[in-house]
């Protein structure tokens, strides 16, 4: 009952290592690698003349950068990817743009902007305060989440191809009962039902998922219980008292079958449509 | 009559090596023309990167009889011995290592590499001779892919971005470079690639920045030239294929793996990453080349001859940087000079490589669903609706792709392609809907809804068809590699290092020694066949007493 979840945890984070952690993770069990890069490294200025500089920043950039420097609607470059200011140390490269203007390679040229070179760099030390807070794997400074609607679905349609494909195991007033209520972020509940993850189901986390095996002797012997581990040498059966027993596998000798209850979510995953989990979402959600 | 070409080709090429290595000992750059047997002395173990050794002592048969020689765990620590360069803080070094390169081996010596660290080791019993370490100065440290040898001379490349060169013998620095800027965020990872008198270096980056190639010389670390892989200035190649030249200047292609060489046309031909942003595809639309497309350049000038691309306007982060394999073969009763490679999108692709003329494009990921067909060029079609949604996108593969950096494998003898296949599903959800998309790789929340089989899988070059796949219980990596003995050496995934039948995939060996993080290798030390190979931190020698 244990063992499974610890196997699918192990191979999900196997897999979180070795295929999504490719670049930026640090391999398992060991002290983070170091990510930072000098746009995070820099020390912090001077509170004040940060202030001053973003009140600076709004007068005289925000228009064309942005609001996050993230470029805007009158063409001005994102600045928290811009050569000048990941290069710039204390004004000095941003400087010479403000002064001269710059338009070799924006698509709307910048003016120059007659401003003190004080207030110039205190608008520097502005963008790298920004350009501190930047994520890791490039991504942008946090900001708050925008409030997205994945309930794009049609409940209705939802409901028939849950009737038609999901009724001879779930239902509705069953194990699903309120799943709605139980899980209530429709991401959350999506990805649940779509990965047949009993931790939607009721009960919570009472009920994981357990695969058994049965290892079919030469002398006709069976031998049942939950798979321990299994490859090509080797399958470990979990008997009903606990111990283990393991049997040298070569090819089809001894015959083994492995019965995983979330092969049936499994292999419907290259079956749906988006539109179809979309529905489906919609309607569990009105289970309430 | 093309036998004598080739010799006569072979020997202008080499004449130029062979008066240079009268007056220079070490590894003559000449020698990496040979085919892959004795020695292990560049990444791919020679410029094909066909991973097949001709080495036929440990075959089919004999395999059971490889016994371990001996094992050593890589020591980070700073101690006796260790020489110390750099120009960062102590606090910024981390303290865990994997290997997850190509461990050179040249004169009875194995190079093993980490981020920011060198070992020379003795091939015959592990013992360390040196260990270089490098003090960063920050910077993504995932991996590193391994030193090349020119002559008595290593290079590596370090996380913040130096070209760093040591005296082989003794692991003493001669020089450093910086080839790419840490302010702008690129991280160095490739292994670099001698080829003549030229280094072949890349590097990646994750925020949005310029991909590019370079070649420096080994004696001086003079920059000789920089191709960079997306479109830096009015005018340039592929620009219309942007919205416009600031998001081309921002659009990655990084090239973070070694490319394979053609010493008859003299091309180096590489692939290169994913565009950028990597997930928001909004602000750039269009092709986007050169991302995640097979490129060769002139290794003298660094100018293109021909580019193809394996992914047009990537949205998945499915990088096509693995290093493509050279085949010579035969297709429709012609024998032609080939290259293909098995991409991250599930796709696997065969080419002329003289001309990049489009051969075969075939599906070899089984539940890749992302595309919408083929263009008449070969070229695969994206289908937007499998791009990051609000609502969420079912999407295969999951973003480390089908592949990935672990090197696959050709054998001549059975004219099989090996890779190992991931298939997974991702639920992918847009989180950044912003019209100007978002940066790096951020813009998007992943849901891993678990594997669809994991296998070692062999492709037809010719057709692209699957001959046959091989099921592993767990996650297969590391790589693999060939062997005329008529094996594929990879891992299982379940902890198992094992050798397969290279006609049938059927397992002939396997010893439990955990996941390997690196391609096995082979060489020969006092007349028998090594096969070398990594755990971690840990390296495990085999052999036949």
């Amino acid at each position: 009952m244990k063992a499974n979840p610890t196997l699918t945890c192990l191979l999900l984070l196997a897999t979180v290592v070795v295929f999504a952690g490719q670049r930026g993770a640090a391999p398992g069990g060991q002290r983070p690698a170091p990510t930072n890069f000098p746009a995070q490294q820099r020390p912090p200025a001077d509170a004040a003349i940060v202030a001053r500089g973003k009140t600076l920043y709004e007068i005289n950039c925000r228009s064309c950068h942005g609001a996050d420097l993230r470029g805007g609607e009158l063409g001005g470059p994102n600045l928290l990817r811009s050569q000048v200011t990941l290069n710039d140390k204390a004004g000095e490269l941003i400087y010479p743009v403000v002064r001269d203007g710059r338009n070799a390679l924006a698509a709307s040229p910048m003016p120059a902007i007659s401003i003190p070179e004080a207030d110039s760099n205190a608008i520097a030390e502005y963008i790298h305060s920004i350009l501190a807070t930047s994520q890791r794997q490039g991504g942008p400074p946090p900001g708050p989440r925008p409030v997205l609607n994945l309930l794009v679905g049609d409940a209705a349609a939802g409901k028939a191809y849950f009737d038609a494909r999901c009724g001879s195991c779930h239902s509705a007033t069953g194990d699903l009962r309120n799943i709605g209520e139980r899980i209530p972020d429709p991401m959350q509940l999506q990805n649940s039902w779509l990965a047949g993850n009993a931790a939607g189901a009721r009960g919570g986390n009472a009920n994981p998922v357990t695969v058994t095996v049965t290892v079919m002797q030469s002398d006709g012997g069976k031998v049942e219980g939950r798979l321990g581990r299994i490859d090509d040498f080797i399958v470990v059966v979990t008997l009903p008292d606990t111990t283990s027993r393991s049997f040298r596998r070569q090819g089809n000798d001894p015959k083994v079958e492995v019965h995983d209850p979330r092969d049936a979510h499994r292999s419907l995953l290259p079956q749906y449509t988006d539109g179809d989990i979309h529905n489906v979402t919609a309607y569990l959600v009105t289970l309430k | 009559m093309k036998r004598t070409v080739r010799f006569l080709l072979a020997a202008t090429l080499l004449l130029p090596a062979i008066i240079t290595a009268q007056t220079q000992g070490g590894l003559d750059p000449a020698s990496l023309l040979k085919p892959l047997a004795d020695s292990w002395p560049t990444y791919s173990g020679d410029y094909t990167g066909r991973r097949y050794s001709a080495l036929k002592q440990v075959d089919r048969s004999t395999v059971r009889n490889l016994t371990l020689g001996w094992t050593v765990r890589l020591n980070p620590a700073t101690g006796i011995g260790t020489i110390v360069g750099g120009e960062g803080l102590e606090e910024y070094a981390p303290a865990g290592i994997t290997e997850k390169g190509a461990i050179l081996m040249v004169d009875g010596v194995i190079y093993p590499t980490a981020p920011d660290h060198v070992w020379a080791l003795d091939a015959r019993d592990g013992r360390q001779l040196w260990h270089y370490y490098w003090k960063t100065r920050g910077g993504t440290h995932i991996a590193n892919r391994g030193v090349a040898i020119w002559h008595d001379y290593l290079y590596f490349e370090t996380p913040d971005n130096y070209l760093v060169s040591l005296e082989a013998k003794t692991g003493k620095e001669r020089w450093h470079v910086p080839i790419a800027s840490f302010e702008e965020q690129y991280f160095s990872t490739m292994a670099p690639v001698v080829v003549g008198d030229h280094l072949i270096v890349g590097t990646g980056n994750d925020l949005d920045a310029p991909g590019f190639l370079s070649s420096y010389d080994p004696v001086t670390g003079k920059l000789q030239w920089k191709f960079y892989t997306v479109p830096m200035n009015p005018g340039d190649p592929g620009l219309e294929t942007w919205p416009n030249l600031d998001a081309a200047r921002h659009g990655g292609g990084f090239a973070w793996l070694p490319g394979s060489y053609d010493p008859e046309t003299r091309l180096y031909i590489f692939g290169t990453a994913n565009p950028t942003p990597g997930y928001t595809g909004a602000g750039r639309p269009g092709d986007n080349l050169f991302t995640c497309s097979l490129i060769a350049v002139n290794v003298d000038t660094g100018k293109m001859a021909w580019y193809f691309q394996t992914s047009v306007h990537d949205t998945h982060d499915w990088d096509s940087a693995q290093t493509p394999v050279l085949i010579d073969g035969v297709i429709d009763g012609r024998q032609r000079k080939l290259v293909s490679t098995a991409a991250r999108n599930g796709y696997f692709f065969t080419l002329d490589r003289v001309t990049g003329e489009h051969i075969v494009t075939s599906k070899y990921g089984s539940t890749t669903n992302w595309a919408k067909g083929l263009r008449p060029s070969g070229v695969v079609e994206p289908d937007p609706a499998k791009e990051a949604t609000i609502p969420g996108s079912l999407v295969s593969p999951v973003e480390g792709g089908v592949t990935n950096w672990p090197p696959p494998a050709y054998s001549p003898d059975t004219g099989l392609f090996y890779v190992q296949e991931h298939n997974g599903f991702n639920m992918l959800y847009l989180t950044d809907p912003d019209p100007r998309g978002s940066m790096g790789l951020a813009g998007k929340q992943p849901f891993n809804l678990g594997s669809l089989g994991d296998y070692l899988t062999a492709i037809d070059y010719k057709t692209g068809k699957v001959a046959w796949r091989h099921k592993f219980y767990g996650g297969g990596a590391g790589g693999v590699l060939t062997t005329a003995g008529g094996i594929v050496f990879s891992g299982d995934g379940s902890g198992n290092f094992a050798a397969f039948d290279a006609r049938t995939g059927d397992p002939v060996w396997h010893t439990r020694i955990g996941n390997i993080s690196n391609a096995p290798q082979t060489y020969v030390l006092d007349g028998r066949q090594h096969v070398l190979v990594a755990v971690g931190d840990t390296l495990y020698d085999f052999l036949i007493y």
